[in-house]
């Protein structure tokens, strides 16, 4: 029963249109300041496409389908209609105002700052104010998730919460704190400097309250995705999922331990002492956690499919599997990125061996391969598993599925692999142009040169995407019958309290927030003559 | 609606959640505030509560010896971003008025000399800055000290508003053929000197320096002389005079150039 469709769709459409053109931008950014481009003069140019590429990428894409693909949820798993429609409009409405209030001061180069801030660069107070209100409309999203639980769970007593759901509200509630840490420090911190009314800023404290924010988002990014391998993917390949509970456990535990780790991102800043670096490096290394359990859940979910499909011995299974299916060659592949990607976010949080890539090219390529392979490979295959639903056409265009889901594969190795080693080779990272002519760097060249080529495989792979779609469009209307999350093996009757609801993790999760952020964050605020003059971008020269 | 209460240690969720994150706090916390600080082989550690501080990240006076004076006098400009808003109109007629003393060799009839810089169009820091550089005697010059000696406060700000409200005059040898030397481009890394066009213009402008377009190539060289002997060196931090005696005399004429060219 999905009743809004033309909603879901919209998210979805606008979150895909935003997708495409700042894919277009990275892969200009990957030419230009690769060897086959002589030197771009103007790196202010750059820098714009830089902050135009993120913010769309961080926050507008990745929000768009956490709230798109929660209603389609709240619909699908709770088989009811979405309490709040009207709402939902404003919130979306709120995410298009803002993103096109913040990406016309980025476009005009009055805000080239990147996404991430960077105090004491300051923009134009409308790019603030533009992210400010697509954080907002989000968080409409977010009091609708949760309501529209809450009124489920009056209405069903007792009744274990639809998995999809209970993921869902834990994205949510996730990103609703996480968000807290860079909403205090635009509101608080920066926007009285944009607007005239500071100077300065203390940029150590706006970076804390950045950090905040920083790493959780990834998490928030990847919930969608992580709700596809769970109620998705198993029953796509003809499987059962392997354990309810595990997968509950999961998706709480990155509510718990996923925020209060984001010093990590700030190893090298003097601000913080060692002692909580050392603290959240711990927390970090927890968090590595769900992400092994869901590795293990859906690897033996596929072994169910393997073994009821026909396969036999210990490998025979995995010939077994429907390897023809989208579903199942985006969770390979995501599997795959995500493997080599958290490999390097081991390497990340780790305070020494952070040392050497720290800023370098590695981070860049790290997150890309994390997010810009295995979240949004996923983000794909969501689309291709709910359009027909939304639209009430068949996709029938599976072979150019394939396709497009192999050059993404493809593409994001080859884009992100020599990325990786330049960061090794010590490239930092934030500059617009490299003397690759330089002997100390010129060995760089060819990697940088490969990088830009897996940028165009992925561009390649974006038109593909956008083919399917509009293909899906035009074709003849259907019945896609009723839509069907994955069923765990042992369908759950009822779960504890504990497994059915978050008020024990949201108190643990701001209770360890407290914990590893509270100390930093008083001394910083305690603290006299930490401010710097604010650098005002695009200001008249 | 289940009776089963949560928030109970006889909850087995709520005990086993508790129990564990409050014990990886609790041993994360004597790892890294008491067991690391106290592993560091160079600290000086006075005590337990000592080592606690320090892995809190406690401000603490590090060094307790005097700091070395140098034997001339450095630029203590400061500058606050508030200095660079839109130029007020009276700031402006001000400083037109006091620009009347200049005009003989930063003048605004288009002929300043080859040995002064152009002043039209130059952003309000970098002019601010020289002048109180001059004032203090940072920066010297037989001409130009006892000119800013007198200017006040005031007077400098209105200077630099008025000129930085100027149209950038035009340069007196444009010649498109001439395109960025390497130094200008992308500096030479090998030697830490980082590009021209970064700071000065191009590429990017940086608070405080000035804008090299269209400026007398005699100036420039003489400038970058100045900086690598020495004789001048009211730049903060010795950026300039660093990055001017790693230059070599072929690139100083480059760049010297290459400015003097543009339009």
């Amino acid at each position: 029963m999905l009743n809004s469709k033309r909603l879901v769709l919209a998210h979805f459409w606008l979150a895909f249109v935003v997708f495409g053109l700042a894919l277009l931008l990275g892969e200009w950014q990957m030419f230009v300041r690769s060897p086959l481009n002589p030197w771009i003069s103007n790196s202010e140019l750059y820098y714009r496409s830089v902050t135009a590429h993120g913010s769309a990428m961080g926050y507008v894409f990745p929000t768009l389908i956490a709230m798109g693909f929660g209603y389609a949820i709240t619909e699908l798993a709770l088989k009811r209609p979405l309490i709040g429609r009207r709402w939902a409009w404003a919130g979306l409405a709120l995410v298009a105002v803002g993103a096109v209030t913040a990406m016309i001061p980025v476009s005009l180069g009055l805000a080239s700052i990147l996404y991430t801030f960077y105090p004491p660069m300051i923009g134009n107070p409308f790019y603030y104010i533009g992210v400010v209100l697509v954080v907002v409309g989000s968080w409409i999203w977010v009091a609708l998730m949760s309501i529209n639980m809450a009124t489920w769970k009056r209405d069903n007593p007792g009744k274990p919460v639809p998995l999809a759901m209970f993921a869902n509200v834990a994205g949510a509630y996730l990103w609703a704190w996480t968000a807290v840490g860079a909403a205090i420090e635009v509101i608080v911190l920066i926007l009285p400097v944009a607007l005239g009314l500071k100077t300065t800023i203390d940029a150590g404290l706006s970076r804390v309250f950045f950090s905040w924010t920083l790493h959780a988002i990834v998490y928030f990014w990847l919930m969608p995705t992580y709700i596809a391998y769970y109620t998705i993917f198993p029953r796509a390949v003809g499987g059962r999922l392997y354990s309810d509970a595990m997968a509950r456990i999961a998706f709480i535990l990155f509510v718990v331990v996923a925020m209060p780790i984001g010093v990590h991102h700030l190893f090298a800043d003097p601000q913080v002492g060692a002692g909580f670096k050392f603290i959240q490096s711990v927390f970090t290394a927890i968090v590595a956690l769900p992400t092994l359990v869901t590795i293990f859940t859906i690897c033996a979910s596929a072994e169910l499919a393997g073994r009821l499909r026909g396969g036999r011995g210990p490998f025979g299974w995995i010939a077994a599997l429907p390897w023809d299916n989208p579903m199942m060659l985006a969770v390979t592949f995501s599997f795959v990125m995500l493997g080599f990607g958290g490999a390097g976010g081991l390497i990340n949080m780790s305070y020494q061996l952070d040392a050497s890539i720290h800023n370098t090219q590695w981070i860049t390529g790290h997150f890309h391969l994390i997010f810009a392979g295995a979240i949004v490979i996923m983000y794909f295959a969501i689309a291709y598993d709910l359009w027909p639903h939304l639209t009430g056409r068949a996709l029938n265009s599976v072979r150019l599925m394939r396709a497009q889901l192999w050059l993404w594969f493809v593409g994001m190795i080859v884009t992100t692999f020599p990325w990786h080693y330049v960061g090794i080779l010590g490239m930092p990272r934030r500059m617009a142009s490299y003397d690759y002519a330089d002997p100390a760097i010129a060995p760089q060249a060819l990697s940088v040169s490969i990088s830009v080529f897996g940028g165009l495989l992925l561009v390649i792979s974006g038109c593909l995407f956008f083919a399917v779609l509009i293909r899906g469009h035009r074709a003849p209307q259907m019945d896609p019958g009723e839509y069907r999350f994955s069923v765990a093996v042992h369908e759950p009757v009822r779960v504890p309290v504990a497994l059915n609801g978050f008020a024990l993790w949201l108190t643990l999760m701001i209770g360890l927030t407290v914990v590893n952020y509270g100390y930093p964050i008083a001394q910083l605020l305690a603290l006299n003559g930490n401010a710097v003059p604010a650098v005002y971008v695009g200001a008249a020269r | 609606m289940s009776a089963e209460r949560l928030f109970t240690f006889r909850n087995p969720w709520f005990a086993a959640s508790v129990g564990v994150a409050g014990a990886m706090v609790m041993l994360s916390l004597i790892v890294g505030f008491v067991l690391l600080p106290y592993a560091a082989t160079n600290s000086r550690l006075t005590g337990l509560w000592d080592a606690i501080c320090s892995a809190a990240g406690v401000p603490r006076a590090t060094v307790t010896s005097e700091t070395a004076k140098p034997s001339f006098t450095m630029s203590n400009v400061v500058m606050n971003s508030q200095m660079f808003g839109p130029p007020d109109a009276r700031s402006v007629g001000r400083g037109a008025t006091l620009a009347m003393q200049c005009a003989i060799c930063h003048g605004s009839n288009r002929t300043s000399q080859v040995d002064t810089p152009n002043l039209e169009g130059q952003p309000a820091a970098a002019v601010y800055k020289e002048l109180r550089d001059f004032k203090v005697a940072a920066r010297t010059n037989a001409i130009m000290s006892p000119f800013a000696v007198k200017l006040d406060e005031q007077d400098m700000l209105d200077l630099a508003a008025y000129y930085s409200y100027l149209p950038r005059r035009p340069g007196s040898h444009p010649d498109p053929a001439v395109t960025a030397p390497q130094i200008v481009a992308r500096g030479a890394p090998m030697r830490n000197v980082p590009a021209c066009s970064s700071c000065h213009g191009i590429t990017d402008a940086k608070l405080g320096t000035p804008w090299l377009d269209g400026q007398s190539a005699i100036y420039i060289k003489a400038q970058l002389q100045a900086f690598a002997t020495g004789a001048r060196r009211n730049d903060i931090s010795e950026q300039m005079r660093n990055i001017a005696r790693q230059m070599t005399a072929a690139e100083i004429d480059e760049a010297a150039h290459f400015y003097a060219s543009r339009p």
